[in-house]
Formats: structure tokens, C-alpha cells, sequence
């Protein structure tokens, strides 16, 4: 069992949890995942490692409510137990010196690029941030970020806060400005990705996503969260969760991430209305 | 009795569960022997003075002596009798293929239908945990050693029972949340019910083997860390657990899962208890699925079992050449499972929503044999035709992964990536490390992951004692 030590709500329906798991706290590196399973009847579901303290032998993760889990998720408080923490699973990001890095993080896309950011900082590249948000009061880990950036950007789809548009036009200013960049980070939801990767795709800079596929064991035993890299099948838990955006076809992990709606309909329905069980087929032991 | 009275009583069949009840459940489809059944079927047991179906069994269990003793109803005293050879007899007699091994040499067989050795097997197995006549051994001191096992399937398994009866500290590190291996995640409920493994793994802990779940070997520690963090040897027994595709167009459209994926979600997650589970599964109007061995069977019947309207298996061979057990396809047939024999997918079709709408095939005839003996499938020109499918299953085998041998770089491995063992004591090429079961076999099965669990657990307690590479 795997206890909550803190729990905190960063914005309107995402939290921050630190969790006991010392070995995975000790292992973990910037762009790694876990899996966990809060209890018997629960699924399995990937997270990205925010950050770690090795020390005190915890993990952070943040999570944001999008369905049954992760609603559950976000009722627990600390003290609470998780029954299944499972990592630090994936590979870690490459991390050197890059020169001038940008990290572009869209929603709960900044629980990743933070650790990224963090690491490549240490390393002296320049780091620049773009954190994007649908309104201001979603937008997470905004002191975090800047403490590990040399130069800081915010965009708002409703402009209720630092620039009103996407994250992409605020990448498409710096590039338009002749800024130098190395290398782009980009992780958040995946019409965010795919927007990013064709304006740097046009101005052939070198861009890493970060991909968020449905996972199952996270070992590679299943092929669950299988994606086209370059016209050829991976497996993200493995070979990921890092790609080559200009490479990845985004399109298929779109429709492949959409794979369960109506099921997730049922389970989150399930959990508002506590109707109690339902006439689907239950067989079996 | 003479041995042709004897062979005079017919084989006893097993009463089952009826196809049409049993389609819609996950409940197992053998009710086993009664004891009446199980001592008249022992009574056709010759005796062999020169028993043929020991050395059929690649773990020699002494059949003979424990069909005599099922004969004489000590029910309890022939589990014990075959527990001294083979740990796991509950397992074993529900999914070894005996018709391949013991039974199929029975000396009988050459008159008659052999003896029923793998439901004999099950059914004392079963009387001994149903009567709570399963008893822990005496576990002699600790000698100071320490072994880590990863992996808990059938191989990882025998390696801890044997070791931890030989008094050293066994810590069995297994990457799901799950102990058991293939027996959890791979083989459906129907053909192996969960409670038996979890009585297997509840009786090694009884023992005092340690298992550590949630811990994946090569990103939690390395094979490196645990030798050197006060482990004295470690075994391999991570299986074959990484899923085959076949390359085709429309692959990684919705609804094309792995068997491996189908599976792990109904038999680990209990997707077809959604949404009281939370693990959902597209259950499918059409199901294809492609493969013809065991694995093919399992997610054939599973997915029938999800109610569908069809599920179809689609193999390139013909039936003689599947390598599936008889006995499953023939339950499989039963359940109203159909057969695209000598047919091969060409590529999956979907709609504008990447939904998979139909697979397109071609019919195959056989050609020359290959490298397996068997006769090679070519495809018929012209003879494309599409099969409507809203699940499809590819079942076409497993190849080794990749998380250990690539954090161990010292280990020897195949082309394949299987890891290279000597056959005689399961030693890998690296000091202390020790291999055995799919990693090392590549998709086999339960009873030779067992064969190689004992050999490499005699080597260990060996080298742990003596010191010798
Ligand atoms: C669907 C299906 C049906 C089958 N039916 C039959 C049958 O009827 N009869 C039969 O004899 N055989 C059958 N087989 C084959 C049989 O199950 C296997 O040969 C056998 O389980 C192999 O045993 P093993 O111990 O080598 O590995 P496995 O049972 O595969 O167990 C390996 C374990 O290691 C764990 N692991 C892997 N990597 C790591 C890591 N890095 N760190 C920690 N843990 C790790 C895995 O999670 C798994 O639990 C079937 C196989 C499948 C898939
Ligand atoms: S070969 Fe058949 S008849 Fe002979 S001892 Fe074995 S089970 Fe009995
Ligand atoms: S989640 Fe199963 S293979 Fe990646």
C-alpha cells in the first residue's frame, strides 16, 4: 500500500498528491511514469512523475479529474492508501545540454515538462517556457516553472491571463523574432502536440513529445498503448514516452485515446448518480 | 483385477458445465471427478512394470504409484505423492497438454484409450486443498543465502518452492499487482479458476517465500543492484511476454487489441465485470480472432463469452496443423466459436473514425513443408474477400522482453533475444544469474516453465552451497 503523505488542489479539479514509494523516489528520472491502481476494483492508469524527493522517499504526481479514476483519485486525502504504485516506468528523457531548449506545456501537460525543465536547467541550458491553459485558473505549477526557467511565457485560449491565444503563437512570435532554438519539448493534450509539431516541423527545429496513450501493465506485455513512429508501430510505455513529434502520427493516438468514451460515460455515471448496479450483462464469478 | 479386465472399463468421461449454459459465464467448464469416477478410472491403470507415462512427463511424476494410491481412495496420500515432483499438480492437470506427453505413450493407448492421468491429477490435487489437507513442511534453518526470483509465473514459482524448502530466503519480484504469471493474466477463469493459483501463491507464503508485486526488475533495480544489494544468486523467469503483430495495414485501429491486451483485460482487470470493475473492453458485435494455437482458443472463448453475435477464428493452416490442445478447440466448437480455415488478413478496414469496421482475407492452400515440418500456406490469388469485424484479436505468439536483457548487458541471448541457458542447470552467462520457462524457451508451456524451475533451483541450492560456477 502506498500512503498519501500530502495532498493539494492546484487548480479547478486538479491535484497534487505526494505518495510514499521510496524505491521508485530513489530511481526516477525527469520524463518517467508510474501506473497505479487505487483499489481492487480499480484500473490501471499511467502519471507522470512530476517530481521526487528521494530523501524523504516520495513522488508527486498531479492529476486532473477527466473521469471515473481519476475522480476517485481526487477524493482521497492524505493519510489515505493507494493499493497499486507501479514505476518509474518508461525511459527517461535525454537530458544534455541543448542550448536553448523550449518547453511548451499545455493543461496538466506542465506536471511533465516541470521535471524536464528542471533537469535540462541543471545542465545550463536556456530554458525557455511556454505554459498554455484554457483560463487562468487552470493553469498549474506557475511558480514552479518559473523557478526553472530563464524566460517565462503564458498563454490563456480565453486571454484571461498572459497571452490570449495558444500556446503556438507565442512559439511562432519567438521563432518569427529569430530567436535560436535547439530543441522543443512538447506535452499536453495531444491537438496541442500535433499543433506544435507542424510549426516546428516548418522551421525544422528538433521536437520531443511527450505521449499519453491507454496503458494497461506498462511492461510492454500488451501492446495497449501502441503508437506509428515513422510508419512503424511502438510501444510507448517502453520505447516511449518520449518520440520525435514530427514523426509520431498523432491522428491514430487521437482516435486510439478516444477508444472507451462511451464506456467512460457509463463509469462516470455510475459514480455521480450511485444508482447502484445496472442491467449490463455482470457473468460470472 | 487382470490388466484386461482392466482395460475393459471405458475411460471415464469428465462431467462438464453444458455449452450453451457455460457461454455465458467465466465459471470453469469441468466439474472434475467425483471420487466414485476418479477410483473406477484408477482401476485401468495396468501398472506398467516399465511405465512409459513417467518418461512422458517431463517431470517424471511417478503415475503408477499415485494412480494405484486413487485406486485404494487415499486421495490425499497421492497428491502428496505427485507434489514430491511437481508443485503446482491443480494447474497442471487443468492445463498440461497430456495428450502430448504422459498420456499420449500410455501403454494402454495402443488398445484402448489411455488412462485419464491429467484429471486424475486434477481431481487430488483439488481433494487435497478442498479438504484443507494441504500441510506446510517443515523448512529446515536459514543458511545465511538469499535468492531473488523475478517473475511469478509457473517457472519463478517452482524455483521459490524449491529453494525455500532447502532453507534459504527466497524474494519473488513480479512486475504486475498480480502473482502467477501467465496463470493470472494469460489463462481464462473458465479453464483455470483464479482461487487455485492464489492458493499455490498463498501456500509459498505459508512456505516463506516473499513477493514483492508492483516491482519491475531492470527499472525498479537492476539484475546488477539485487546481486549486489545481498542477493547471492537470481533467476529469470519473466516469460514471454511481449505481443507479435503482423504488420499489416489498419493494425492500430480501435478495436484491434493483442491477445495479450484482451486477455490481461478480462482475466486480471475483470473487464467483463465492468462497470463494477473499472477496467473496460470493447466486447465487439463480430469478433475475429487470428492465430491458431492455445492463446487464439482462450481469447476466442473469452470473447464469446462477451455475448457477441460471432466470433470467428481465422488460422492460415489448415486444422490439422493448429497447435491448439483438441480438447479446447473441440470446447471451442461447443461454444459455437467458427473456423476460417487456410484464410490469412490482409489488412484491417476501418471507418472515418478509426474504428474497425471488417478485416480483408485471402484463402491460403498448403505448399512444400518448411522449417517446422509443417506444410507451408500460400496465398490463392484473386481470392481476397472481407470478413465485417468490430473487434479483431491477434493471437500469433509472443516474443521474449526486451526490460531485462537490455539493463543486463552481460547476459548471453539469442537471435531471437531468448536468453542463452545451459540446458543441464539453467546457469545464464553471467555469474549468479540463472534462467528458465518463455524467456528462455520462448512460448512453451506451464509443466517444461516447471521442468526448467526445478533444474535451475538444483543448481542454485548447488552453487549457493559449494560455491562453483
Ligand atoms: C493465453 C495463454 C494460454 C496458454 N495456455 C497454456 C496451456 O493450456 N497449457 C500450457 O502448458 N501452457 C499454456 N500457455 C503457455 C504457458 O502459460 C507459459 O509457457 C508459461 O506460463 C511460462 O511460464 P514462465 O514462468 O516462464 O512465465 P510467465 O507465466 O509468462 O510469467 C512471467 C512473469 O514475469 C513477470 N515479469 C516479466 N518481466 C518482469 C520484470 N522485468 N520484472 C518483474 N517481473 C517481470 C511477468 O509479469 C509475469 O508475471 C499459455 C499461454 C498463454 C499466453
Ligand atoms: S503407461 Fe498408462 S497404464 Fe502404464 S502405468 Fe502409466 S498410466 Fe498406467
Ligand atoms: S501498456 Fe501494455 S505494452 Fe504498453
Amino acid at each position: 500500500m502506498f500512503e498519501i503523505v500530502e495532498k493539494r488542489e492546484l487548480a479547478h479539479r486538479v491535484c497534487l498528491f505526494r505518495i510514499r514509494a521510496p524505491l521508485i523516489a530513489r530511481k526516477r528520472r525527469a520524463g518517467q511514469f508510474i501506473i497505479l491502481r487505487i483499489n481492487e476494483h480499480g484500473e490501471r492508469i499511467p502519471l507522470t512523475i512530476a517530481d521526487s524527493d528521494s530523501e524523504e522517499g516520495t513522488i508527486t504526481i498531479i492529476v486532473q479529474e477527466v473521469g471515473k479514476t481519476t475522480s476517485v483519485l481526487c477524493s482521497l486525502k492524505a493519510g489515505d492508501r493507494l493499493l497499486d504504485v507501479v514505476g518509474p516506468l518508461g525511459k527517461p528523457t535525454h537530458i544534455e545540454n541543448y542550448g536553448t531548449a523550449v518547453c511548451v506545456g499545455g493543461g496538466i501537460g506542465c506536471a511533465v515538462t516541470y521535471p524536464i525543465a528542471k533537469a535540462l536547467k541543471e545542465t545550463g541550458t536556456h530554458v525557455i517556457s511556454i505554459m498554455g491553459a484554457r483560463t487562468k485558473n487552470l493553469l498549474i505549477l506557475e511558480e514552479e516553472m518559473r523557478s526553472v526557467s530563464d524566460e517565462l511565457f503564458i498563454a490563456t485560449d480565453d486571454g484571461s491571463y498572459g497571452h490570449h491565444g495558444f500556446v503556438t503563437a507565442v512559439l511562432e512570435e519567438l521563432i518569427g523574432e529569430g530567436r535560436k532554438i535547439d530543441v522543443v519539448i512538447a506535452v499536453g493534450p495531444v491537438p496541442m502536440m500535433k499543433a506544435v509539431s507542424s510549426v516546428t516541423r516548418t522551421n525544422g527545429i528538433y521536437t520531443m513529445a511527450s505521449l499519453n496513450p491507454i496503458m494497461v501493465d506498462g511492461t510492454g506485455m500488451c501492446g495497449a498503448c501502441r503508437v506509428t513512429v515513422d510508419g512503424q508501430t511502438k510501444f510507448v510505455c517502453v520505447d516511449g514516452p518520449e518520440f520525435d513529434a514530427h514523426q509520431v502520427d498523432f491522428d491514430e493516438l487521437i482516435r486510439r485515446n478516444r477508444t472507451y468514451l462511451k464506456e467512460e460515460r457509463i463509469a462516470m455515471e455510475e459514480l455521480t448518480y450511485h444508482e447502484g448496479p445496472r442491467c449490463y450483462e455482470k457473468k460470472g464469478v | 483385477m487382470d490388466p484386461k479386465e482392466r482395460m475393459k472399463i471405458p475411460r471415464q468421461p469428465m462431467p462438464e458445465q453444458d455449452p450453451k449454459e457455460r457461454v455465458s459465464n467465466f465459471y470453469e467448464v469441468p466439474h472434475g471427478y467425483t471420487p466414485e469416477l476418479a477410483m473406477e478410472e484408477a482401476k485401468r491403470c495396468i501398472q506398467c512394470k516399465k511405465p512409459l507415462c513417467v518418461a512422458g512427463c517431463p517431470v517424471n511424476i511417478d503415475i503408477p504409484w499415485f494412480i494405484r494410491l486413487v485406486a485404494e481412495g487415499k486421495f490425499v496420500e497421492a497428491a502428496r505423492k505427485i507434489k514430491e515432483t511437481n508443485g503446482l499438480p491443480a494447474v497442471c492437470g487443468r492445463v498440461c497438454p497430456q495428450e502430448d506427453q504422459c498420456e499420449k505413450v500410455c501403454v494402454i493407448a495402443k488398445k484402448v484409450e489411455p488412462v485419464a492421468i491429467g484429471r486424475l491429477e486434477r481431481f487430488v490435487a483439488d481433494y487435497e486443498r478442498e479438504h484443507d489437507e494441504v500441510t506446510i513442511p517443515d523448512i529446515p534453518p536459514w543458511t545465511g543465502k538469499k535468492v531473488a526470483i523475478i517473475g511469478s509465473g509457473p517457472a519463478g514459482l517452482t524455483v521459490a518452492g524449491d529453494l525455500v524448502k532447502k532453507g534459504h530466503r527466497v524474494t519473488i519480484f513480479e512486475a504486475l499487482h498480480k502473482p502467477g504469471g501467465v496463470l493470472v493474466y494469460g489463462i481464462p477463469e473458465f479453464r483455470l479458476p483464479k482461487k487455485i493459483v492464489e492458493a499455490e501463491v498463498d501456500y509459498l507464503r505459508r512456505m516463506g517465500v516473499e513477493i514483492e508485486c508492483n516491482a519491475v526488475i531492470g527499472k525498479l533495480e537492476t539484475v546488477d543492484e539485487l546481486l549486489s544489494n545481498g542477493y547471492d544468486a537470481v533467476f529469470i523467469g519473466t516469460g514471454a511476454g511481449l505481443p507479435y503483430f503482423m504488420n499489416i495495414p489498419g493494425e492500430n485501429l480501435v478495436g484491434v487489441y493483442s491477445a495479450n491486451e484482451f486477455l490481461t483485460r478480462i482475466n486480471l482487470m475483470r473487464a467483463y465485470l465492468f462497470p463494477e470493475y473499472d477496467t473496460p473492453v470493447l466486447k465487439g458485435k463480430r469478433v475475429v480472432v487470428v492465430g491458431g494455437g492455445n492463446t487464439a482458443m482462450d481469447a476466442a472463448r473469452t470473447a464469446i463469452r462477451l455475448c457477441p453475435e460471432e466470433v470467428k477464428i481465422v488460422y492460415r493452416r489448415s486444422r490439422e496443423e493448429m497447435p491448439a490442445r483438441i480438447e479446447e478447440i473441440h470446447h471451442g466448437e461447443e461454444e459455437g466459436i467458427k473456423f476460417e480455415l487456410l484464410t490469412n488478413p490482409l489488412r484491417f478496414i476501418g471507418d472515418e473514425e478509426g474504428r474497425l469496421r471488417a478485416a480483408e482475407c485471402i484463402r491460403m492452400e498448403l505448399g512444400e513443408p518448411d522449417e517446422s515440418g509443417r506444410r507451408r500456406p500460400v496465398p490463392m490469388k484473386g481470392s481476397e474477400f472481407t470478413i465485417d469485424c468490430d473487434v479483431a484479436i491477434i493471437a500469433i505468439g509472443n516474443g521474449p522482453n526486451p526490460l531485462i536483457p537490455h539493463t543486463t548487458p552481460e547476459l548471453k541471448l539469442t537471435k531471437w533475444g531468448n536468453i542463452v541457458v545451459d540446458q543441464e542447470t539453467g546457469r545464464t552467462s553471467k555469474k549468479g544469474v540463472f534462467a528458465g520457462g518463455d524467456i528462455v524457451r520462448g512460448g512453451s508451456t506451464v509443466i517444461l516453465a516447471m521442468g526448467d524451475g526445478r533444474t535451475a533451483a538444483n543448481s542454485i541450492h548447488e552453487y549457493l552451497t559449494t560455491g562453483k560456477w
